[in-house]
């Protein structure tokens, strides 16, 4: 099989899963025990029972359930996602102008990860069960148990309190200016340290596992230099289980964004959905929900993709 | 080549003899301790060592001081008496008469080792009692869906076929969504506070045990005494639960180990995000959600880095504590490191 | 000279469980073209004999004592840098599994090419033209598509002769070739042989044949040393070791030699296992499992000896040698085993080797 049909049949075992993902979105809030309408007037008294029932039928909560689901889709297909309606904007609007923001966030918290842990899971490897793969263990230990908001909370109270590096809140100036790269660097370290940490550990362990094949020693035997051995043969190997972990890493990191936009009050969709949440915006819930699962549906398919990239046994199978 | 082998014939080499004769030396080719079952073994193991041992007495310190930190009642009967804070973690002390000078933000101090929060609450009582939230929710949501995830995995895994199909391309889609992004959400649906937590971590939480066991059957599946429980004709559920699960099950101890951590984690997220628990509430991450508007204010200009530092160090403690115990359990299970004689096995 | 002198090489391995000693105090020499087997059970120590030559035992292991000297120098006193121009280039290894030798995620031509690239100053379009022709020579069709097929493309057989080639890709005066055929089934194994053999000729290559297979020894061999527990037990040219064994451990062996069709009986003929290196038993180590031990085998080791003299024999130069007891006089009851060779039909007659003996009856003393 070649390259562009291992492609192609993964683009179409997606197409499945993007349906389960928004039955799953709708049936997050519809089919909960919480009322959408209560979600929405919450337990104001000022709304009577009439009104509880126009709002029903507005949002056509009386309708079947498939019948909602199926109106929500076929809106949602033409970019129709309803209103906020604190500030009667329309969610597409939003999700347009936050996506960019959270997208950046992520892919910044991804090449700090994979800064961090590929050139130290490298090292730990090699010096396998030395006093340089403790320290790293350590680290890493570090990395994983620490919550990613207090990490954030200790990064402004030191960078930004303390030493007066950044001020404590991010100028608003356009996302795509070198100025703002600067401010994606806290948040790009808190929503990458625990990837990274796990990347390091993962990295780490699949080298050290293809250090011990013959392949290695086939390719010492042959006289090449260990940093050749180490760098083309073993890497790109130990690289293809790093690309098995990256859809749940990137799953790690869209979590993150979520704790971490409001830590640094960035304004992506991730803070987006806690202001929804807390102010009950039952439409923008489903629409930012539904995009993080789309999101993770694409990182999976790349990784795929990578994946077959490295592995040539996936791609000529 | 080979017919010609044929042509050598020894004769007078006996290897009878060998069996047949009693041995002439103590030395024999058998391992003296192999006995020992792998759970005893596990232990031993994990008692050596002493990173996990050390994680352990945290995890075990801190459950402790949690329980005890203030008396338990039961409708309304004192189970659990004493009371190691010195403060009633939701007293707003300057409101007290005895505590009218204890003022807002005061400093770490002698009598409030960890100093006040933002409502003149003792911050070392609620660091204490926070941990009845978070880790009790961790330890429960891990065994619900360690639990759900093993009858899951184990049909998905035993039966095959479209079944298994099924079964794993609805694991697909429930990984297409972050677990504190579902978690969010069904908060927001279900509302905060404690059994809401325990409900919003385990509805899909326990989709990573399922996909787990799944692969450690198909493993164990084809395994000779599998083959001959079913062949006895023992029944599709004594053949799981009796013969599979038993020996696919430790990947799935180490998991939740690690997952405690994580799910102590998500849960002071979202209190930390202001829709776990009631404000005010002495939860790790709640009391942390208060701070960080101070922490970028500041009451008039001092920073009350107190405030942040010990709710989030106490999680991030109990957190790494359990890591190194799951750690220490997955060294224990695994006797995979031993790869010191691959290399001089061959030949 | 010879082209390889081993000269007393011992290692270890640390281990959890307590040193190892997987080679022992070992003495052999290669002459130039010349063909040298190792043969011993699994865990005999051979492969660590193998990888020490190319100083590629790693950690735990350590190569304790001895010196490894080829074409005149010794490879322990070696820098890194200067190992590294041996390896590969004067001197190459095969190995048992090609599959798993290979890198599965580069073609097998960039796999040869690499070898050659590094240590011969060549431009690519050589290095390239010389992978191809190499990939002709062991014998792979359609040599110019091939080199840029994966490792997975190729079937066992072929993945080994990629190997080969990969080993004769600079000319080595060395091949190490352990257990070069143990992987694949019978009528490959022959060919893969006869092509080692044929390319070692053509190549003006020693080979340093490690099996487990006294089969695969008489096939391609001139000499040979047997290895039970790290240690040598015999050493012996190839015709002296079929015809008249010395060391009970090798008529073990040669007793279990596979007839056409009966390979799963291999090695069933020595009762009991390669004992664990960490405790090995006292005395003689095949002890436990020799039909003619007694009562002084638990006791003494004895080194190799002259089968004739009984003399104690050290040095790689030693031609023939047995280490059992019997040959210093403390065995009681003796050796009485006998080697037989039948004479079967006159198209077999050449059947061991070149040697063309027509009956042969070896008898040890009483």
């Amino acid at each position: 099989m070649g390259f562009r049909r291992f492609i192609l049949k993964r683009l179409l075992a997606v197409v499945p899963i993007l349906f389960g993902v928004s039955i799953i979105t709708f049936a997050l809030v519809y089919l909960t025990p919480g009322d959408p309408v209560d979600l929405m007037v919450g337990m104001n008294p000022h709304v009577s029972a009439a009104d509880r029932a126009r709002i029903r039928a507005d949002l056509g909560l009386d309708a079947p359930v498939y019948v909602q689901y199926y109106r929500w889709m076929i809106n949602g297909l033409q970019g129709d996602f309803g209103i906020v309606y604190a500030s009667n904007r329309e969610v597409s609007e939003i999700i347009v102008t936050r996506l960019p923001e959270t997208v950046a966030l992520g892919i910044f918290g991804w090449v700090f990860a994979l800064l961090i842990a590929i050139p130290t899971g490298i090292y730990a490897a090699v010096n396998k069960d030395r006093a340089g793969d403790h320290v790293s263990r350590f680290i890493a230990l570090f990395g994983i148990s620490i919550p990613n908001f207090w990490l954030g909370l200790m990064l402004i109270l030191v960078f930004a309190l303390w030493l007066d590096w950044w001020s404590v809140l991010a100028p608003r100036e356009p996302l795509y200016s070198t100025s703002m790269l600067w401010y994606l660097i806290l948040p790009g370290v808190t929503i990458g340290t625990a990837a990274s940490a796990i990347l390091m550990r993962i990295m780490r362990s699949s080298m050290a596992e293809e250090m011990n094949k013959d392949y290695v020693t086939a390719a010492r035997a042959k006289g090449l230099p260990e940093r050749t051995v180490i760098l083309k043969h073993v890497l790109r190997n130990s690289l293809i289980s790093v690309t098995t972990v990256a859809a749940f890493l990137t799953a790690g990191i869209l979590a993150g964004s979520v704790v971490v936009e409001v830590v640094f009050n960035w304004p992506g969709l991730g803070r987006e959905l806690v202001n929804a949440v807390v102010g009950r915006e039952v439409n923008l819930i489903l629409a930012i929900t539904l995009f993080t699962g789309i999101a993770l549906v694409i990182a999976n398919l790349l990784a795929d993709i990578a994946y077959a990239v490295l592995d040539p046994r996936i791609r000529y199978d | 080549m080979s017919t010609q082998r044929g042509r050598i014939r020894i004769t007078g080499f006996d290897p009878q003899a060998v069996e047949d004769r009693d041995p002439l030396s103590e030395w024999t080719d058998y391992e003296g301790t192999e006995t020992e079952g792998r759970w005893v073994r596990a232990a031993r193991n994990f008692r050596r060592n002493r990173v996990a041992m050390f994680g352990l007495v945290v995890v075990l310190l801190m459950a402790f001081v949690a329980a005890f930190s203030r008396p338990v009642e039961v409708w309304g009967v004192v189970v659990q008496p004493f009371s190691l804070a010195p403060y009633d973690p939701r007293t707003i002390l300057y409101l007290q008469p005895d505590y009218a000078h204890v003022g807002r933000y005061d400093p770490p101090s002698l009598a409030h080792p960890m100093g006040t929060d933002g409502s003149g609450r003792d911050l070392f009582s609620r660091v204490l009692v926070g941990g009845r939230y978070s880790v009790s929710i961790g330890f429960i949501v891990v065994t619900i869906t360690a639990t759900v995830g093993i009858v899951y995995g184990s049909i998905s895994g035993y039966y095959g076929g479209i079944v298994d199909e099924v079964m794993m391309r609805i694991l697909d889609v429930i990984f297409a969504f972050p677990g504190l992004v579902l978690a969010l959400v069904l908060v927001a649906m279900l509302g905060g506070g404690y059994w809401q937590l325990v409900a919003a971590f385990t509805i899909f939480g326990w989709a990573s045990y399922g996909r787990l066991i799944r692969g450690e059957i198909l493993k164990v599946k084809e395994n000779e005494y599998v083959m001959a429980a079913k062949a006895l004709g023992a029944r599709d559920r004594s053949v799981i639960f009796r013969h599979i699960v038993p020996n696919a099950i430790t990947p799935v101890i180490v998991q939740a180990s690690l997952s405690v951590g994580t799910v102590v984690i998500g849960v002071a997220a979202l209190g930390f995000l202001g829709i776990g628990f009631e404000p005010g509430t002495p939860e790790w991450g709640t009391m942390l959600d208060q701070t960080l508007e101070t922490l970028v204010q500041g009451p008039g200009g001092r920073i009350p880095w107190w405030a942040t530092i010990y709710p989030g160090l106490a999680i991030f403690l109990f957190v790494m504590a359990m890591n190194l115990v799951g750690d220490g359990i997955n060294d224990a299970l695994d006797a995979q490191e031993d790869v010191a004689m691959t290399q001089g096995g061959g030949g | 000279m010879a082209l390889l002198e081993v000269n007393d090489l011992t290692v270890k391995f640390y281990t959890g469980e307590g040193v190892v000693t997987a080679v022992d105090g070992l003495d052999y020499r290669i002459e130039r073209g010349e063909k040298f087997g190792i043969v011993g059970e699994s865990g005999a120590g051979k492969s660590v004999t193998a990888l020490s030559l190319l100083r590629l035992i790693e950690n735990p292991g350590q190569i304790e004592r001895g010196e490894i000297i080829f074409k005149g120098q010794n490879l322990l006193e070696m820098t890194d840098e200067e190992v590294r121009r041996v390896r590969g280039n004067e001197m190459a290894m095969i190995f048992q599994d090609a599959q798993s030798a290979l890198n599965p995620v580069y073609t097998v031509g960039d796999q040869i090419a690499e070898a050659i690239r590094h240590h011969m100053d060549l431009p690519d379009s050589e290095v390239r033209e010389r992978t191809i022709q190499l990939l002709d020579s062991v014998g792979i069709p359609e040599p110019e598509t091939r080199y840029s097929d994966y490792p997975h493309q190729f079937s066992g057989g072929m993945q080994q002769r990629v190997i080969i080639a990969m080993a004769l890709s600079c000319d080595p005066d060395l091949i190490i070739a352990d257990e070069p055929t143990t992987a694949l089934d019978v009528t490959i194994e022959a060919k893969i042989l006869d092509l080692l053999e044929n390319l070692a000729e053509e190549f003006d290559t020693a080979i340093q044949l490690i099996t487990h297979d006294l089969g695969v020894i008489a096939e391609v061999c001139d000499r040979v040393m047997v290895m039970y527990a790290g240690k040598p037990v015999e050493k012996a040219t190839v015709e002296e070791l079929y015809y008249d064994p010395k060391h009970p451990y090798t008529v073990g062996l040669m007793s279990a030699i596979p007839r056409v069709g009966e390979r799963s009986h291999r090695l069933q003929t020595i009762p009991g296992t390669m004992p664990d290196l960490v405790e090995l038993p006292s005395g003689c180590s095949f002890h436990p499992r020799c039909p003619y031990a007694e009562e002084a085998c638990t006791r003494t080791q004895p080194p190799l000896l002259d089968p004739e003299t009984g003399e104690p024999l050290t040095g790689s130069g030693v031609e023939r040698g047995a280490a059992c007891l019997e040959y210093s006089g403390e065995l009681v009851r003796g050796l009485d085993f006998q080697v037989t060779v039948d004479d079967v039909l006159g198209d077999e007659a050449d059947a061991i080797g070149d040697v063309d003996v027509a009956t042969t009856e070896g008898e040890l003393d009483d």
